[in-house]
């Protein structure tokens, strides 16, 4: 890592006023620093001043009632992982808090970190390679090595956005709270991200004098049954190679209403409105729950080494559906 | 320009870029706001910006001074820092393998639960009680899991343990009586390039109930 001075911040005004004193990477924010840190050491990012979130106060709660949750951006992905009322109210937000990295991870990493965490890609990551993200020329994973990069969306940079919570939070149709220098701002989640094509270098609308400090979920319907379903390479923890988050308001076997959200294929949290479709308003079967699959990924454009990525996500949405007939 | 060339151009890295041009640049990135360096993190200001400080951290029950950079991870301070008496800490239980938070070698407990020290400034450890494998034997008696790993064999190169133990005791921690599906869970965080796992798990089961 390179030096740089340490600002534990007092105020939300204060970090947005420091913030503002630089565009992006000269000052840069850490609360459990587990994504962070590693950028640092491989000189992604050189900061000069990194700002502690960790000594603003009560921005760590969880806070459920009868309208929703209320989590604060620096709530751990284990308190989130481990909260009995999104156990058992908000079954996918818990599985996919569940299945973020490691204990170690899960202790420490935040939610606004795993919501802002920058992409695994081994060329972005890769302190010499001046790929597009980055600012040189070309995404190095259209004519290179592209196992786990994305099928939908990519187009000019094929990164996959690696959070787990983003989708289940976007499938329960959860809001975040921005702070800026001009005061706070609440939007949908899933207009927070955007893909390469609106902006090749971040992943997120975020300016660089923004924080992300609190995500509103909205109770979920009664006869809700929602799952994250998370394909990895192997048994150990791991990003997803595919992963679907499914909420399913139902009526018996019938879907009244359907929020599919893929993770691990696109460079942001990719809603698949084509297999909600499929399934909405359907007494869901073994023929709905294949047609919900196949039609979740018809647009999908894979690249040379992640054809698997297009059958895998179409299981993975047809075994959703059929989990919420059951 | 022939393609080569340009490649060539324009692919020096920050890193090399800073060592070509020395430390004058380096040192000439002041903090946007007040420079602090050599000072107690305890007399700086909140919110003032600190280059390097003296900060308290409490280790197994002990309390040590020592000098760090903001850019210190804890696993430095434990095996390498020296504190403001001179001393070694020396406490190299805790082991630096990857060193990006993903093989569990150095894992330590934070207020009781397991963190990889690899992926933590120091100055964020002020005010925690921190526990490496070293503090868990109470003297001669060693921790239900020490025990158990001992009786178990559960090691062959022995360079994994270390972060296996201090996962191990964080695990009954929360969770006294684990089935063998938490335990496997709850160890994911660490890696045994030897394969002891069943071993491993087989040691934890038998620690279960006495932490």
């Amino acid at each position: 890592m390179e030096k740089f001075s340490y600002v534990n911040a007092t105020s939300l005004e204060q970090v947005t006023s420091l913030l503002s004193e630089s565009g992006w990477g000269e000052v840069m924010l850490i609360a459990g620093g587990t994504d962070l840190l590693a950028e640092l050491k491989e000189y992604i990012e050189t900061p000069k001043t990194l700002v502690n979130l960790k000594t603003l106060p009560g921005m760590d709660s969880i806070e459920a009632d009868a309208s929703g949750l209320k989590i604060g951006a620096l709530a751990t992905v284990a308190d989130i992982a481990m909260h009995p009322t999104i156990q058992h109210h908000y079954t996918v937000l818990s599985q996919a808090a569940g299945s973020v990295a490691t204990p170690q991870i899960r202790n420490v990493g935040t939610l606004g970190g795993n919501l802002c965490q920058r992409p695994r890609c081994w060329y972005y990551r890769d302190e010499s390679t001046d790929c597009l993200k980055k600012g040189g020329d070309i995404c190095y994973a259209v004519d290179g090595l592209s196992k786990y990069h994305a099928i939908l969306g990519g187009d000019p940079v094929y990164i996959v956005h690696p959070s787990d919570l983003a989708p289940a939070l976007i499938a329960l149709g959860a809001s975040v709270k921005i702070v800026g220098p001009e005061g706070e701002k609440t939007m949908s989640l899933e207009e927070f991200f955007t893909l390469p094509a609106a902006n090749p270098f971040r992943e997120n609308v975020l300016e660089p004098n923004e924080i992300v400090v609190e995500v509103s979920v909205p109770a979920p319907k009664p006869n809700t049954k929602s799952f994250y379903l998370k394909a990895r390479e192997k048994g150990a923890p791991d990003f997803a190679l595919s992963s679907v988050a499914g909420v399913f308001e139902m009526d018996g076997k019938t879907c009244k209403t359907a929020s599919i959200v893929l993770g691990g294929v696109a460079p942001a949290p990719w809603r698949s409105k084509e297999a909600e479709a499929a399934v909405t308003g359907k007494m869901i079967d073994e023929s709905v729950s294949q047609q919900a699959g196949t039609d979740a990924v018809k647009d999908a454009e894979p690249l040379n080494d992640n054809m698997y990525k297009v059958t895998l996500t179409r299981n993975l949405v047809s075994r959703a559906a059929m989990m919420a007939a059951s | 320009m022939p393609e080569k060339d340009k490649k060539q151009g324009t692919n020096i890295s920050r890193r090399n870029f800073l060592k070509g041009v020395g430390t004058g640049t380096v040192a000439a990135t002041v903090a946007p706001s007040v420079l602090i360096g050599s000072e107690k993190a305890a007399d700086a200001q909140a919110g003032d910006a600190i280059a390097n400080a003296t900060i308290e951290l409490t280790i197994n029950g002990k309390s040590y001074q020592v000098e760090v950079e903001a850019r210190t991870t804890l696993l430095t301070v434990l095996r390498d820092g020296i504190d403001t008496g001179g001393n070694n800490i020396d406490l190299t239980g805790a082991k630096l393998i990857c060193d990006r938070g993903e093989c569990g070698g150095c894992t330590v407990m934070v207020d009781g639960k397991s963190v990889y020290a690899c992926m933590m400034l120091a100055m964020d450890a002020q005010g925690k009680q921190l526990t490496t494998v070293e503090g868990l034997a109470d003297g001669d008696d060693l921790h239900p899991v020490q025990e158990a790993f001992i009786q178990h064999d559960a090691l062959m190169c022995g360079f994994c343990t270390p972060g296996f133990i201090v996962s191990s005791a964080a695990l009954l921690n929360e969770n006294a009586n684990p089935t063998l599906e938490e335990i496997k869970v709850g160890l994911s965080g660490n890696t045994c390039r030897c394969g002891t796992y069943p071993f491993i798990f087989d040691a934890v089961k038998t620690a279960s109930g006495k932490v």
